[in-house]
């Protein structure tokens, strides 16, 4: 059995899978529930002024039954009150003293950010996240990702906290941004110990097509929201690796964004996160899925030999290269097994329509019959194929070397 | 019938719960779900087992993106009697039979009930998705107003030709409405079905028996047979004339005409092993009968589908195979079926001396097959015939060239679905011989 205790940036929590701030750790009754599912660690929904809330607030994409591919939300942080909350989170800490509750933070002032670090670390609070990346509502009011997206801006209030907080500071970044690292070397100058990625992308689900209005209607009218859930995922992988392979950044990173799997989260650590938080899945399955999120990382480190979820971190980022550094005399082609084959010709269709028309239907044959000398070895059939392991990718071996475009012939600049 | 041995008639409410569809429609949501499992195959293998080639993928698309009249039209586009064919059709061994999820150990797509859930969806609505053409001044009369006739009045209409149906039962809709059994389409569905495709203008004389063909020479240009298959088999033993000896097709068209309020016999044998063997026989079950079937060949040369006999054997009808009858026992009213065990020598049956046996029973149910209605069909000058059956060309015409014909009555007995196909093609054979260059 791996041990998958883990201390991230100084916090300790009996494994990394902790929720994110949002609706599930809206109050102490969710978090407790939480905690007892087995939930290592949770970012409480963000304390700030009270806010007010609009009804309705979430929308979702779904593909074809799959409902939640995509959530978005016009919510805002908490609309309860400063007391209430510490209140409930004092409750939450002294009964589960070895799980990491961090509070996730959003003010104006300088003054406030300081009251309430005080009254927190008061009540044994283990960290802070700073929420720079609320994409709607509070980022008008100049604060969510409006600090997210001015890396001075970032700095400057993250040192207004790390001045005074004696517990880690976590700074949560808005994926809407054209380059990550900016914010987050910007949050590690202004002091912070880590950095927790993605917050919610600006979204617009869908639009009724009944009432041709966009979802989620507020009284016939919409608003832009923060999309999360399983399609956000790729998008929160290439800036988790931007980060974990910048020769500049050094903090650790929490992941974020369509966490639902063990796989999911599996995925996270080998491109660079230390812990990773859940929302969405937790919002559409409940607490339940952190048993097989647990069970699952713990197998997956059994069956490769490793002890903690540490020695995941990074292995693939480290593999993420710019385009210019792929090999060019490397091919593969495709093999279809004709045994596993269930001739739906999906793959045909795919290559003659949306790719190199390297696929061919033979009279007498519902096997497609793949044209190796025109094939490019890109993927694509093996991915419509609804069969497991029916089309594979083979290597074309040849004897030569490894050539990057700065050597290549085709390449003008290429001496 | 005032038999003690036969049932009495049974009450509505409870006889109607007995035949419930054994393929109830499907819910939105189900239809929804059942359709994004679809891999939407290329070329795919449902389209060329369907006798009308619907395009399925692309229907069952449809309903999946929630565009149901969409799907509608799809289907009806190639199948007019999309709704009945989607409850009818042996669909295990024709489209779902096709699917490739087979090769997956995956059970197939329901196609048979997501097209009965689109098709329904336009009929309810009276969604109208096809116009009666352009007059061409043509007019056709169509002989029958079952699958064939029906496919090709509407087909035709479309064409712009003015078309009338004359049939000689009560109501119109073939072996919908006298032949198939009612736990797959009953007579609302086949009421609702077509006054749905005959709003597009056709007319449908019912109660309009034709004797002499040629009385409709003078007023049609063209008269397309769909007169189907004649009356039940004999089988030539003694005591076929008893009371309780009934003919399978006679036996299920009382039970339609009637609306299932028909008695039986306590004990009921059907002879033969086709489907119409077994749907009377499971129609005599759930009205109440013990049923046996006694079948001359073994298990393995039954012609009725593998899933028609799980159906019957579900409903505790009995099988006896290898038996041929000799003679009906009774003074009057059946009592009994005496019977001779066969073995078979390559495929030749031959009667095993001593072997004979009674079976009690107070009906007996002849399912052997269909006489042809070759006398109907002598009536016709110049049509050819091969044992029975009207031999047409590619275009469906026959050997007169102002006939043609379809469905049962050139095939021998087929599917729904056969005859829908069959009535479709005639139509365009029919417009191509009526308006020779006049169409472009």
């Amino acid at each position: 059995m791996a041990n998958l205790e883990t201390n991230f940036a100084g916090i300790k929590s009996p494994n990394p899978f902790w929720l994110a701030s949002a609706p599930p750790t809206n109050t102490g009754y969710q978090v407790m529930n939480a905690f007892r599912a087995g939930w290592g660690g949770a970012v409480w929904k963000t304390l700030g002024v009270p806010i007010v809330n609009v009804s309705s607030r979430y929308s979702a994409i779904s593909y074809k039954n799959n409902k939640l591919m995509g959530l978005n939300n016009i919510e805002l942080i908490t609309d309860r009150s400063l007391e209430v909350n510490l209140k409930e989170m004092k409750e939450v800490k002294e009964k589960f003293p070895n799980n990491a509750l961090v509070a996730s933070m959003m003010f104006e002032k300088k003054e406030e950010w300081h009251d309430c670090i005080k009254r927190c670390e008061d009540i044994g609070i283990d960290g802070f996240e700073l929420n720079y990346g609320c994409p709607h509502g509070m980022c008008e009011r100049g604060m969510g990702s409006a600090v997210g997206q001015n890396p001075d801006v970032c700095e400057r209030i993250t040192s207004w906290v790390t001045d005074v907080a004696t517990k880690p500071v976590i700074v949560k970044l808005t994926p809407n941004v054209t380059d990550i690292t900016k914010p987050a070397l910007a949050a590690q100058r202004g002091g912070a110990s880590a950095v927790s990625l993605i917050n919610t992308i600006n979204s617009v689900t869908g639009i009724n097509l009944t009432t041709m209005e966009p979802n989620p209607t507020v009284a016939g009218q919409s608003t832009h929201g923060g999309y999360c859930g399983p399609a956000v995922k790729p998008i929160a992988l290439n800036m988790l690796a931007e980060l974990t392979n910048h020769p500049d950044f050094k903090l650790s990173i929490s992941g974020i964004g369509g966490i639902e799997t063990w796989q999911d989260a599996v995925e996270y650590f080998l491109m660079g996160a230390a812990s990773v938080q859940v929302c969405t899945a937790v919002m559409h399955y409940g607490f339940r899925i952190v048993t097989d999120l647990s069970s699952g990382v713990n197998n997956y480190l059994d069956s490769n030999n490793m002890e903690r979820v540490v020695d995941l971190r990074g292995i693939a980022a480290k593999k993420l290269k710019k385009w210019d550094q792929l090999d060019l005399n490397y091919k593969v082609i495709a093999h279809i097994d004709p045994e596993k084959c269930i001739s739906c010709q999906l793959c045909y269709i795919a290559c003659e329509d949306g790719a190199h028309q390297s696929i061919a239907l033979l009279p007498n044959s519902r096997i497609p019959l793949i044209k190796e000398d025109t094939c490019v070895g890109c993927n694509l059939c093996s991915l419509v194929c609804p069969v497991e392991n029916c089309i594979s990718m083979v290597e074309v071996k040849n004897k030569k070397k490894k050539l990057v475009w700065a050597n290549h012939p085709a390449n003008p600049s290429c001496i | 019938m005032s038999d003690i041995n036969f049932l009495p008639v049974p009450e509505q409410s409870s006889v109607e719960k007995k035949f419930a569809k054994t393929k109830p429609m499907m819910t939105a949501s189900e239809a929804i779900l059942e359709s994004s499992r679809c891999l939407f195959c290329y070329d795919a293998p449902c389209i060329n087992a369907c006798p009308t080639s619907i395009d399925i993928p692309m229907f069952i698309r449809q309903i999946m993106t929630k565009n149901t009249t969409g799907a509608a039209k799809t289907i009806f586009t190639q199948n007019i009697l999309g709704k009945s064919c989607g409850q009818v059709c042996p669909t295990s061994v024709l489209c779902e039979g096709a699917c490739v999820y087979h090769d997956l150990n995956e059970k197939p797509i329901d196609i048979g009930r997501l097209q009965a859930y689109a098709t329904e969806h336009a009929i309810d609505n009276n969604i109208r998705l096809f116009k009666k053409g352009k007059p061409t001044g043509k007019k056709v009369a169509v002989i029958g107003a079952g699958p064939a006739g029906i496919a090709c009045a509407h087909e035709l209409t479309v064409m712009g030709h003015e078309v009338v149906i004359f049939e000689a039962n009560k109501k119109a809709g073939g072996l919908n409405t006298y032949g198939v059994a009612p736990y797959k389409f009953s007579n609302e569905d086949v009421n609702r079905e077509i006054k749905y495709i005959s709003e597009i203008g056709f007319k449908i004389k019912t109660n309009s028996p034709i004797a002499k063909v040629s009385r409709l020479e003078k007023e049609f240009d063209v008269i397309f047979i769909g007169t189907g298959l004649g009356s039940s088999k004999k089988i030539n033993i003694p005591g076929e004339n008893l009371k309780g000896v009934f003919g399978a097709t006679e036996f299920i068209h009382n039970l339609r005409a009637k609306e299932l309020k028909v008695s039986v016999g306590k004990d009921v044998v059907v002879i033969g092993g086709g489907n119409t063997a077994i749907d009377a026989a499971v129609e005599s079950s759930l009205l109440g009968a013990n049923v046996t079937i006694i079948y001359r060949r073994s298990e393995k040369e039954q012609s009725a589908y593998d899933f028609e006999i799980e159906h019957a054997k579900k409903h505790n009808v009995k099988f006896i195979y290898l038996t041929s009858p000799v003679e009906i026992l009774g003074k009057g009213n059946v009592k009994g079926l005496r019977c001779i065990k066969n073995k078979l020598k390559k495929s030749e049956i031959v009667s095993q001396k001593g072997s004979e046996f009674v079976i009690p029973c107070s009906m007996v149910i002849k399912a052997r097959g269909q006489e042809k209605m070759t006398d109907f069909f002598k009536s016709i000058p110049k049509i050819k015939l091969n044992n029975g059956k009207v031999i047409v060309n590619k275009s469906f015409q026959t050997a007169n060239p102002k006939y043609f014909a379809g469905g049962d009555c050139i095939n021998g007995g087929k599917e729904v679905v056969n005859a829908v196909a069959d009535g479709r093609d005639a139509a365009r054979g029919i417009d191509k011989f009526l308006m020779k260059k006049n169409r472009s």
